[in-house]
């Protein structure tokens, strides 16, 4: 008797302990709740508007204004397959769970969205639910995008009905069970999406509110750099320190001095985010790389200044990366660093734009020293850049080749081991089996 | 036992093959060409011909029209040494041209066709050079006798003066240059004796070096024209696609873009300069229409080689029964297989073009200015004799430059366009854009009787490069290239069956550093190496046994062997605990070889070669130095090859773009290279070519010895050989 | 915009972010210096900013200002390019010559930094230099040649 008593307390305990979890995980602060003020519906805001195109767009024609709104959520990326049409999806994220597909949004009216109403297209944008009715995997950020307007969600959606309908069947992901039960989802979409539109915070400035939109509803920045917990939701308690996007480290991008942008003079920031490069600060690559080019590098000074306003009021959250190391020797007897191969690749195939400083030899894009990715332990960035690279070769854009297809796993964690060795503050002990997970990636 | 192959005639197997009537190509002694048509870089003074090659100035400067085509094998040099020799001028003196189209006067006693390959040149023209030399010193020698009425026989020669020695008198070639022409060549011509030659077998330094050291030279990528425009292209990234719809407006918005020509299957953009033309390239979003490729995949090909290897073959050779006595005892079987592979010369594809006045004046580096003259002209739809081609100094041949479809692009782009343009190839373009050396699967099955070899069966499977470039050499169902290395062989396996089979895949095929024989051979030596691991016995025994007859083989066996330190250990490296050692033969170009090769393997499977021993009997040498840097070279390409050497195709298109997924060997990768070269007064060998073919299944039977896995598919493939695997 | 090469002025009317490589090859016609890769891989295009080897193909013209460029039709003119290009004559290290004019380059540098360079130095400085003749075996005599010139 007394243990079954034991035994239903235990369990009993074990209940109210999980609920207590996923309480924890559930109910959690909204994304700008660290913001003074309060924030009010939209129609009561007493500022400018801080949603739809910005004030230099107010007049432009109905095209030109959705593509900027489309710009701004930076759709492109994710559903557009590599050298594949734009926007005809087909895009593969490979995700713990199997492959997902982003679906096809040109107005084909088999295999894309030609069907569509506006409410049916409202509500998958806002709710995450198709036009069938099953629900969508939040790997579609309709936990942001329901922030945003409806007069936004139908100008995207206007515009996306002007492209040329491509036929292209949609791909089915390869999930297995339980994640292949959609209904699953349903349940994640009750305790996750709060769906309502973007509420405005008076008490901060009209730019501090552009920025929340364009940040928190259409740029969706923390789907990468705000990590996330067992449900997969985002751990809005540690908002913007950093987070993985396909096998990429979403650095840290809160205020912290160390490890996120607290540091960065907003000037910096904002050449960053319009130019995907700043002095020392490396350039953006990977996914960060694909938001610059197809989305950030469009909007307006203005649009980037109300970004940069709002980031820099994010709280500082620590994520205990090292300290960046200072510069390095030019010395090739290379510090007594034990890695032979690491040394032939390096000075074979990365000396001729790094140098052997580390310093950039023609191009300050080319900089290893400072920075984060070279400091950052696990070099995952370092792996990725060195098996995916960057850019189109023949343009002046930063450059950097793939070497995935010729070097061994061996060969790109020798490197990798070498560079953070050499430039950075702690050498990384990638081994040729996290290389070959990082190819899977992607 | 089979014939020694070098027994036969003296001349090279495949001159034997179809070289005939053509023998006498080279020799038209006495014809006045117009000079204009072999342009030098340097305007020369009138002066006067003495044959298609030699041409005297008053002011006596000689100039030498060289029918090899320099690409950095060193033939300006090594020609230049053997007229020279027997003209008696100073090898320093000498100014070399390219020839122009004209095939009656430099067409390949080889090839007949006007061509610069195959390692043919030493052995193909050295005999016509010497006497053309020989023939205008003749005709000096007479013309002195002749002003001095002296007998001829009282003359001697050197250093291009004539000197009488009782008298004291002499005369500089120059003075009798113009007499001398006039004259009618000599019927009989005696050749220098080897004891008495100056030049030849002498390390002389190379004519091109020093303006190649000052970065004078000029290639044909950097022939620059008064008025000239920039081009760079780009073609359907699909093999065989066409172009579908492309909107002009973006590149023409780019500043500094002159047009855009949009051909059926490429574009191009025409600019002030090349960087300009390819950001207007860069602009444009070109919607191609990909045809009927798209499907291509690298595993399909292969499995459809594979599938066509399994025959019936067309016999090449037949030497007894072998298929009767494979049916039972101990018999071997295997198959090799050789990738796609790049020629990533340094210089990439281009070709500068003034289409005007009906005509077409070309500018470009090529191993075969007779098929660019055509080539061009059936492109415009022209007579050939309205096309001039100015050939230049070539930055890496390795058989890229052996087609023309380089100069045909360009021309059909500068039909659209006004003046002059240079068409540039980017880096990617040439990599995916070009004829690659064919896919080859080798079938190999073999007896072994009492430790010997007693039926052979060698079969191959692959795409034809002589159907498409020398027609005549695609004989009744047979490749005489891919079977080269094949047919003949110095070992004595008893009976055999030599088969080929013809597979064309829809990518388009080119000669290789190496050529047919960098697949038999591979295979031969690799299968070598199969049988003598299976039955226990040394590899270098095993080859020793089967050498009886031809000893210069035999002798460059042994000579590499000892000098490696056969039967010792490989010694340690850094870059791998697993060690071995691999030795190889090979026989094709009329040349022996054997190289041994020393490797470490790391756990991770990848392979480095830390060392090369390598030596040659090539039969008598023109130039060591030369032959040499040749070995080195040749080895330097079949490392990159067999280490790295590989063009993939996924949905229709080339994987690889640039060096960084066409892996080209880097210094810091070198092993040491050895070599050691036997005196041999045999006939000339060709030797371009051998070190490449003789370093690949060296190295591959050292990662056999180091591993204990044999590899069948080049390039290496590291996961096959990582430890545990 | 005006660039100082081989001690000369010119003054060239380029964008800013137009590589050298190709300010040099075809506005100025000096094409000594060499396009292989375009992508900083096979160091054909290498010249000197101010004594250092640099691949010029990935060197905008804009950043150059008025530091002094080298390239090859003016090595000769430094003690270390001379002693590179005569030893390259005398062990005759070229095939093609096509890469050269970088290899030379990236030799040169390298000699008058580090006079007596040992194997590593040699790697480390050249092996960003690719010659598909593979000239390696004499790239590597001909520097040590040159050093004990
Ligand atoms: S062209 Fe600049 S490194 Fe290759
Ligand atoms: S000499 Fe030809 S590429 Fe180096």
């Amino acid at each position: 008797m007394r243990i079954r008593r034991v035994l239903v307390l235990i369990a009993g305990a074990i209940v109210v302990a999980v609920a207590a979890i996923v309480g924890w995980m559930v109910f959690q602060p909204g994304p700008y709740a660290f913001a003074k003020g309060s924030p009010v519906d939209l129609a009561a805001y007493k500022g400018r508007p801080p949603t739809g195109v910005p004030p230099e767009l107010a007049h432009a024609d109905a095209a030109t204004r959705g593509e900027y709104l489309i710009r701004m959520a930076d759709c492109e990326a994710c559903h557009t397959a590599k050298g594949g049409s734009r926007f005809a999806g087909g895009r593969p994220f490979v995700l713990p769970f199997g492959t997902i597909y982003t679906p096809n949004l040109t107005p084909d009216p088999d295999t894309g969205i030609g069907k569509w109403s506006d409410a049916q297209f409202l509500n998958a944008v806002h709710k995450g639910i198709a036009p069938d009715g099953s629900h969508y995997y939040p790997a579609f950020p309709y936990a942001s995008y329901t922030m945003l307007t409806d007069a936004d969600v139908l100008a995207i959606k206007a515009y996306l009905f002007s492209l040329k309908p491509v036929h292209q069947a949609n791909r089915p992901n390869t999930f297995g069970f339980p994640v292949n039960q959609r209904w699953l989802m349903a349940i994640w979409a009750r305790l996750f999406n709060p769906d309502h539109r973007f509420r405005p915070v008076e008490g901060q400035s009209e730019a501090w509110n552009r920025g929340a939109y364009l940040v928190e509803a259409a740029g969706h920045c923390g789907e990468c750099h705000t990590p996330r917990n067992l449900l997969q939701a985002l751990d809005q308690r540690r908002k913007f320190a950093g987070g993985v996007a396909e096998g990429w480290n979403a650095y840290n991008i809160s205020t912290d001095r160390n490890d996120g942008i607290g540091d960065w003079p907003p000037d910096d920031l904002a050449v960053y985010l319009a130019a995907g490069h700043a002095k020392g600060r490396g350039v953006a690559s990977g996914p960060m790389g694909e938001a610059v080019a197809l989305s950030l590098a469009h909007l307006t000074k203005s649009d980037i200044a109300a970004i940069v306003t709002y980031l820099r009021s994010v709280p500082a959250m620590a994520s205990g990366l090292p300290k960046a190391a200072g510069p390095a020797p030019a010395t090739p007897k290379l510090a007594n660093i034990d890695n032979p191969v690491g040394k032939r690749l390096f000075e074979g195939n990365c000396v001729g734009c790094h140098a052997w400083t580390g310093a950039g030899a023609a191009a300050d894009h080319a900089r290893l020293t400072g920075l984060r990715s070279v400091n950052d332990p696990s070099a995952a960035n370092v792996v990725q850049i060195i098996l995916n690279g960057r850019g189109k070769p023949g343009t002046p854009k930063p450059y950097m080749p793939s070497f995935a297809r010729s070097y061994s796993d061996a060969e790109i964690a020798a490197v990798a081991n070498y560079i953070t060795a050499r430039f950075g503050s702690t050498p990384s002990k990638v081994t040729p089996a996290d290389v070959a997970a990082f190819r899977k990636e992607n | 036992m089979p014939p020694a192959p070098e027994a036969a005639t003296g001349l090279p197997r495949r001159a034997v093959l179809y070289g005939g009537a053509a023998l006498t190509a080279g020799l038209l002694i006495g014809i006045e060409l117009p000079w204009g048509a072999a342009r030098a870089d340097e305007a020369v003074p009138a002066g006067k011909r003495f044959n298609a090659f030699i041409h005297i100035a008053p002011d006596d400067r000689v100039t030498f029209t060289l029918p090899a085509v320099e690409m950095g094998q060193g033939v300006y040099t090594s020609q230049a040494q053997c007229i020279a020799e027997e003209l008696d001028v100073a090898l320093d003196a000498v100014i070399a041209a390219h020839a122009p189209p004209d095939q009656a006067n430099y067409g390949s006693p080889v090839f007949v066709v006007q061509a610069t390959g195959g390692s043919t040149t030493t052995m193909a023209w050295s005999g016509p050079l010497r006497k053309a030399g020989a023939t205008a010193r003749a005709m000096l020698v007479a013309a002195a006798a002749a002003r001095w009425r002296v007998d001829a026989g009282s003359l001697t020669t050197e250093s291009g003066v004539i000197a009488h020695g009782p008298s004291g008198r002499s005369i500089r070639y120059g003075e009798v240059a113009d007499a001398a022409s006039r004259l009618s060549p000599p019927t009989e011509i005696k050749l220098k004796e080897p004891a008495q030659f100056r030049l030849i077998g002498k390390p002389m330094h190379r004519i091109d070096t020093p303006d190649k050291a000052a970065g004078k030279t000029v290639y044909g990528i950097d022939r620059m024209l008064p008025g000239m425009k920039f081009a760079t292209l780009m073609a359907s990234p699909v093999l065989g696609g066409k172009v579908g719809s492309v909107d002009q407006s973006k590149a023409l918005a780019v500043p500094g873009v002159a047009q855009v020509v949009v051909l059926d299957d490429l574009v191009a953009v025409v600019a002030g300069n090349t960087w300009t033309a390819m950001q207007g390239l860069n602009a444009l979003a070109i919607e191609w229409a990909p045809g009927t490729n798209a499907g291509l995949d690298q595993a399909q090909l292969w499995t459809n080689l594979e599938k066509a290897s399994l025959g019936p073959g067309v016999v090449a050779k037949r030497q007894g029964d072998a298929p009767a006595k494979l049916r039972d005892g101990d018999v071997f079987e295997e198959s090799y297989e050789l990738p796609y592979l790049a020629h990533a010369p340094m210089e990439m594809t281009n070709c500068t073009v003034h289409v005007h006045d009906g005509g077409c004046e070309v500018w470009t580096g090529t191993q075969v200015p007779g098929f660019a003259q055509t080539g061009a002209a059936k492109a415009l739809g022209i007579a050939p004799e309205k096309v001039t081609i100015n050939n230049h100094m070539i930055g890496g041949g390795f058989g890229r430059r052996l087609e023309v479809d380089g100069v045909i692009k360009a021309v059909r782009i500068a039909a659209h366009v006004d003046g002059p343009v240079k068409v540039t190839w980017s880096r990617e373009e040439d990599i995916r854009q070009q004829l690659y050396r064919p896919l080859y699967h080798e079938r190999l099955k073999a007896r072994v009787e009492n430790g010997r070899i007693i039926a052979w069966h060698h079969r191959v499977t692959g795409g034809s490069v002589m159907a498409h470039w020398l027609p005549p050499a695609f004989k009744d169902g047979i490749d005489s290239d891919a079977v080269d290395g094949a047919t003949e062989v110095p070992y004595a396996v008893g009976d055999r069956l030599v088969e080929y089979i013809r597979h064309e895949s829809a990518v388009p095929v080119a000669f290789w550093r190496g050529v047919g024989p960098n697949g038999s051979i591979f295979a031969m030596e690799c299968f070598l190496d199969l049988i003598a691991s299976k039955t226990g016995v040394d590899p270098l025994a095993f080859r020793r046994g089967m050498l009886d007859g031809t000893p210069r083989a035999l002798g460059v066996l042994n000579l590499a062997a000892d000098k490696a330190g056969w039967g010792t250990a490989a010694p340690p490296s850094p870059f791998g605990t697993r060690r071995g050692r691999g030795i190889a033969l090979m026989n094709a170009f009329g040349s022996f070889l054997a190289a041994v090769a020393d490797v470490a393997v790391s756990d991770a499977g990848d392979v480095r070669v830390t060392r090369l021993v390598i030596a040659a009997d090539v039969g008598k040498v023109v130039n060591p130095d030369i032959l040499e840097a040749q070995i080195q070279g040749g080895a330097v390409f079949g490392l990159s090859a067999v280490l790295f050497g590989k063009i993939s195709f996924a949905g229709g298109q080339v994987e690889q773009g640039n060096f960084n997924d066409y892996r080209i060997l880097r210094i810091d990768e070198m092993p040491a290279i050895e070599v050691h070269v036997v005196p041999s007064t045999a006939d000339f060998g060709g030797i371009g070519e051998p070190g490449t073919v003789v370093t690949q299944p060296a190295i591959a039977n050292a990662v056999f010895a180091a591993t204990g896995v044999q590899l069948t598919r080049m390039p290496i493939d590291r996961a096959l050989i990582a430890k545990g695997a | 915009m005006d660039l100082k090469i081989n001690g000369a002025n010119h003054q060239v009317d380029v964008p800013d972010d137009m590589p050298l490589l190709w300010v040099i090859r075809d506005v100025l016609g000096m094409t000594g210096t060499k396009f292989g890769c375009g992508i900083a891989q096979c160091g054909a295009c290498t010249v000197h900013v101010d004594g250092i080897a640099i691949r010029s193909c990935q060197l905008p013209v804009g950043t150059v200002g008025g530091r002094a460029i080298t390239t090859i039709e003016g090595i000769g003119d430094t003690s270390a390019g001379a002693k590179i290009q005569k030893a390259w004559i005398e062990l005759e290290v070229i095939q093609c010559g096509y890469c050269q004019p970088g290899q030379i380059m990236s030799a040169a540098a390298l000699l008058a930094a580090n006079p007596q360079p040992d194997d590593d130095a040699i790697d480390a400085a050249m092996a960003g230099n690719l010659c598909r003749c593979g000239t390696y075996v004499r790239i590597r005599e001909g520097i040590k040649h040159a050093a004990r010139a």
